[in-house]
């Protein structure tokens, strides 16, 4: 296999390595019992405290090794295997450390920390293998870049047509082409929700009355040019209208493409938002969660 | 006549060259304390230095090569175009160097010790010897229409930001024109006037450029096509200029401030050879033939500079000093001496260097074919090496290397040494990229080959190995083990090019020895080259260009072909498309089938690159294999394997359509590709954030660029070809391959630009030096930005200007351990770097 996807990197030795982890631990775990209730204060706890905290310390290292660009210290690819893997096995492990005792203290805030941590890291998971091969279908082979430059090309065109048809159509597509929203805030791309407007109104009425409408997913402007066809007096004019509904149609299509990208790539960086200040607001909680073990130890 | 000459030594040329050869014969007459100069320097610009005046403002002038120490009257090192210029110009002053401005040589006649330069504004000087430093740029063409003269009228465009608002007329419809024409439609109307009623000469992508420019209403560019200017007068108001223009609807007038004739130059050449000197090819790149004191086949006349094949500045300025010692008589040793006598200190003869290079010359066939410049040239570039048994002999071979080392020591670095192997010494693994080419001068070598078949032979003093990655770009193919006492000369692939491109008798040697190698290892392990003469004369060796055809399927077959360099495109036209079925890389067979059974062609054959083939007729092909050594069961094994393969390629038309797309994107040329899956590629840049950081905070790879397809998405990445463009035509000779065939640029870099221009795949940029970064720590605890892998938004630092722009590419991280850092740093594992020969699997695997 030339690509091999994060979960079967070097036929998944890792998925392997966090099963054998795992399994170590159950054993340690199951060798609790008799007069002192399993729990993190048994000697089995604190070993698998130890090892949970390890993990977690190395696991926020891959922040460092992705940055260390001339390390030869096996690959990026193999680290988030790894990081992936033995992620996963770390909420068996501190859920057997902790043998399922919960309160509102300290000890259990590290816990839903890290829960919240490892639940994004899925949700990431999950994202990175499912998202890309939508954005390629999405984008069809050509970039971002490609793609706006396309859109460009076609809003000069679309000018160009409408200056051939009468005050109120050019107006509308003008207005369509200007109106025009991509983006917005953090929300909107995520959700890829569009705010375009046009100008829309009767042409006998003059330019002067037209209001502003709304035109999501250009579909407005569109029927509207369409619906100045059938009423089309010269055949010139009408030739105009038909170009331009194949012009704003293919618009409509590059706009769409575009807006799924943005919010596909949004959606590929979501989860990082939650992942990475909550391993930094766990690494504290973990050490106050040591340090007053041992202080009350 | 019978006066006697006025001068000694007439100089033609004020290049580093001239300049440096009048200001040597400035010495001479000062140190003879001559009343009257003894010389003149003649310049038909009114400046010196024309070529270097015209490059850019502020352009740095490099000092390559490093090794090579200056030796003239004039400085020079390297910097800023105005400061070479200017202390040239103070030496010239200092000197008081007799020279003359706007005198044009128009014609040399006479003979040694009375030559008669006549100018073009009718004078003439006489002269006892003439060095010819003209260069080979040549002069530009003039419009050769009443008012030609006018101050207006320009031959070259220095800077197009100089004009603002003006009309411009650009003459002419070559690459100089285009690319003069749209820089100046910036911000001026621009018409370009073209003879013909297309842009033919032009390169495609000015094509492109030019033709939209043209059609772009908001480019302020037009075009008068079948038009040529007829005259042009000069008016007191409005713009300066009338210009009568011939065209198709008759006469017309047109105002303009300014008229930019791109013509072309009338080549060095031709005047050269008014003056009696012979070339000894027609090609291009022909260089006069001269003695090793640069004088040329007509007594008397010197050539030195570029005109002698020799484009580096200071190389000029040294021919310059010696031409002048030269011409009046005096015996010095070439500049380039210590670096010779340093290249052969090592060998096992108490003889001089240059009795040492005469020898060499005459003992091996090829070197005879060169001339003593051109030889010296060679062993300059070249390595010499030599091998010794261990014992006395070659410790004292060292200490005498030790004792040049010191002796020859200068400033511009030590020099290179002859390089000191033991008997039986691996000189070169099978499967290196090597890009050297070897000739035995002394001794014997030893070639092994385990594929396809183990053999052994031996080569003897005049013959030459390595010629594989010279013509083919592909590894070597054998081991190469040192003979007792051997001596070799290690060749530069560019030197060894550019000798070919200068004198056929090398290249038909070189061609011919490499048929008669591909022969014995397809067809004959056992047969000797002499056996094989017949044979390797009859084949044909044909040039195809990207995308020719070579054969139809479905026509009769009669002849194999092997690819000597390239590659071939196999398909099968199905249901009205054509699929691709295989790609066959340098060094293997095409066709072979139909001497072997099935004599119709099964597929069409097209050249994915541009490709040399060696086309073995039926005849030849039955002479071959029956001779009893030859390999008729692998022959058959392979050609079974091939239509085994094209077959399952045939029934799966989405892996073949990925095939299509990469040998589309040139990919049949790589050895070594960027290829990022799409469906797993998340778009973090750490690819490219791993190549900034690992290379000078410059990325090598643009990964948002280059094609898709089936979500196989090409980069624009260094796909280290096998022949690598690149390497074309660099001056100093500062790209190289390593043996693992990364194809890199070293620090010798001068900036020109050439490889860029060459590089079809734009894969090379011209970057200043980028500011160093803080480090990961201080950037993560104290907020010193930008960060480890953030975006580099900087402006060079003046000493990064000063430095000049140097060309950055893909050097594959040869000097990383673990790999290419992009490869490394992907955390998706979508980016991959892979070889031709995985291609196949790639497009196995997609399928899905």
């Amino acid at each position: 296999m030339i690509h091999v996807n994060i979960l079967r990197f070097r036929e998944g030795r890792y998925a392997w390595g966090a099963l054998g982890l795992l399994a170590l631990s159950i054993a340690i775990y199951a060798t609790q019992g008799g007069r002192v209730r399993a729990g993190g204060g048994t000697w089995q706890g604190y070993v698998l405290g130890t090892i949970g905290a390890l993990l977690i310390v190395w696991l926020t290292v891959l922040g460092v090794r992705k940055r260390r660009y001339s390390s030869t210290f096996g690959s990026v690819e193999g680290w988030t295997s790894a990081h992936v893997w033995l992620g996963l096995a770390l909420l068996p492990v501190a859920t057997l450390h902790c043998a399922g005792l919960f309160g509102w203290n300290v000890h259990t805030l590290a816990y839903a920390l890290m829960c919240v941590v490892i639940v994004s890291g899925i949700v990431g998971l999950y994202g990175y293998l499912a998202l890309p091969r939508q954005m390629a279908a999405n984008s069809g082979g050509s970039s971002r870049a490609a793609l706006f430059a396309e859109l460009f090309s076609l809003d000069r065109q679309g000018r160009e047509l409408a200056r051939g048809c009468d005050a109120a159509v050019s107006e509308a597509v003008r207005s369509s082409i200007e109106r025009t929203s991509i983006g917005g805030g953090a929300i909107r791309q995520m959700l890829a929700t569009d705010r375009s407007l046009f100008m829309s109104g009767d042409s006998a009425q003059g330019a002067a009355q037209m209001r502003v409408v709304a035109n999501s997913d250009q579909q407005a402007v569109i029927n509207y040019v369409a619906r100045r066809v059938p009423q089309g007096a010269k055949r010139a004019e009408v030739a105009n209208l038909q170009a331009l509904i194949v012009l704003l149609s293919r618009r409509q299509t590059v706009l769409r493409r575009i807006r799924r990208d943005i919010q596909l790539q949004g959606w590929l960086q979501l989860w990082l938002y939650v992942h990475v200040p909550l391993s930094v607001a766990l690494i504290a909680a973990l050490i106050v969660h040591i340090l007053s073990t041992f202080m009350y130890w | 006549m019978g006066t006697a000459a006025e001068f000694h030594l007439a100089i033609i040329g004020a290049g580093p060259a001239g300049l440096s050869a009048a200001a040597r014969a400035a010495q001479i007459d000062a140190r003879e304390k001559v009343a009257t100069p003894s010389y003149v320097l003649l310049e038909g610009s009114p400046r010196l230095a024309k070529t270097i005046q015209r490059y850019q403002k502020g352009k740095h002038v490099m000092a390559e090569p490093g090794f090579l120490a200056l030796r003239s009257d004039l400085q020079f090192g390297a910097g800023s175009r105005e400061k070479v210029l200017e202390t040239w110009g103070e030496g010239t002053n200092r000197l008081k160097i007799n020279v003359r401005y706007s005198a044009d040589v128009k014609k040399v006649t006479g003979q040694k010790g009375d030559f008669l330069v006549q100018l073009a504004n009718g004078t003439s000087v006489r002269a006892a010897n003439v060095v010819l430093a003209i260069g080979v740029e040549g002069n530009p063409r003039k419009l050769g229409v009443p008012g030609e003269h006018f101050e207006e009228i320009q031959y070259q465009l220095d800077d197009p930001k100089e004009f603002r608002d003006e009309t411009i007329l650009v003459v002419g419809a070559g690459d100089a024109a285009i690319e003069n024409a749209l820089a100046l439609s910036e911000q001026n109307d621009v018409w370009i006037v073209n003879r013909g009623n297309e842009f033919s000469r032009a390169k495609d992508a000015n094509l492109s450029l030019v033709l939209a420019g043209i059609s772009d209403p908001r480019r302020r560019l037009g075009c008068y096509y079948e038009a040529r200017p007829k005259a042009i007068t000069r008016v007191e108001r409005g713009p300066p200029l009338t210009v009568t223009l011939d065209t198709p609807s008759g006469e017309r007038l047109i105002e303009c401030h300014r008229i930019i004739a791109r013509l072309g130059a009338d080549p060095a050449r031709a005047f050269v050879e008014s003056v009696g000197i012979t070339f000894p090819g027609p090609q291009k790149q022909a260089i006069p033939e001269l003695s090793r004191r640069y004088e040329s086949n007509v007594p008397g006349v010197f050539i030195v500079g570029s005109l002698a094949g020799y484009p580096l500045i200071k190389q000029a300025m040294n021919q310059g000093y010696d031409v002048t010692e030269y011409a009046y008589g005096h015996d010095v040793k070439p500049a380039d001496y210590p670096l010779l006598e340093s290249r052969l200190c090592g060998l096992p003869f108490e003889r001089e260097t240059d009795e040492l290079l005469e020898r060499f010359k005459s003992l091996v066939p090829m070197f005879r074919e060169l001339n003593a410049l051109a030889f010296r040239e060679l062993v300059i570039e070249s390595e010499v090496i030599v091998a010794y048994p261990d014992g006395p002999e070659c410790a004292e071979a060292l200490k005498k290397i030790e004792a040049a080392r010191k002796r020859n020591a200068q400033d511009s670095g030590p020099p290179r040494m002859t390089r000191v192997i033991r008997e039986g010494e691996v000189i070169y693994e099978a499967g290196e990229f090597g890009t050297s080419f070897f000739t035995i001068a002394y001794g014997e070598v030893t070639l092994q080959t385990e594929d396809p078949v183990a053999r052994t032979s031996q080569l003897r003093l005049g013959e030459f190995f390595g010629e594989m990655s010279l013509l083919s770009g592909r590894p070597r193919a054998e081991r190469a083990i040192a003979g007792p006492g051997c001596i070799l000369m290690e060749t530069p692939r560019r030197t060894m090019i550019k000798l070919m491109n200068s004198n056929e008798a090398v290249r038909a040697g070189i061609d011919w020895i490499f048929v008669v190698r591909e022969l014995q290892r397809h067809f004959a392990p056992q047969a000797t080259a002499r056996e094989l003469r017949d044979i390797a004369g009859q084949v044909t060796v044909r040039n195809y260009k990207a995308g020719e055809p070579i054969f139809t399927e479905g026509e009769p077959g009669a002849s194999l072909l092997i690819v000597r360099s390239g590659g071939v495109t196999l398909s099968r036209r199905r249901a009205g498309q054509d699929l691709l079925v295989a790609q066959v890389p340098a060094g293997e067979l095409v066709g072979e089938m139909s001497l072997m059974g099935d004599s119709q062609r099964r597929e069409s054959a097209r050249a994915t690159v541009a490709c040399v083939l060696i086309e073995v007729g039926r005849a030849e092909f039955l002479r071959l294999t029956q001779r009893g050594d030859a390999p008729v069961e692998r022959l058959q094994r392979a050609a079974s394997a091939h239509v085994a393969e094209s077959a399952r390629m045939e029934v799966r038309p989405e892996a073949s359509a990925i095939m299509n797309f990469l040998m589309a994107q040139g990919l049949g040329e790589a050895t070594n590709a960027l290829i990022i899956d799409e469906s797993l590629c998340v778009g973090c840049d750490n690819c490219e954030k791993a190549c900034a950081e690992t290379h000078g905070g410059i990325s090598r790879l643009d990964r948002k660029s280059g094609a898709s397809f089936a979500q196989v998405h090409v980069p624009i990445s260094c796909r280290h070809c096998e022949q690598p463009h690149c390497m074309k035509d660099c001056p100093p000779n500062a790209i190289k391959r390593s043996d693992n065939g990364e194809v890199f640029i070293d620090e010798t870099c001068i900036g020109c630009g050439n490889c860029q221009v060459n590089c079809p795949y734009d894969v090379i940029r011209m970057t200043y030096e980028a500011p160093k970064k803080p480090g990961l720590w201080s950037w993560l605890l104290f907020g010193t930005g930008p960060g480890v892998g953030e975006e580099h938004d900087y402006r060079p630092t003046e000493a990064a200007k000063a430095k000049g722009k140097k060309a950055t590419k893909c050097d594959a991280c040869g000097g990383l351990s673990g790999g290419p850092a992009c490869v490394r740093a992907c955390p998706t594992g979508a980016a991959v770097r892979i070889g031709p020969a995985e291609y196949l699997d790639l497009a196995d695997q997609r399928r899905r």
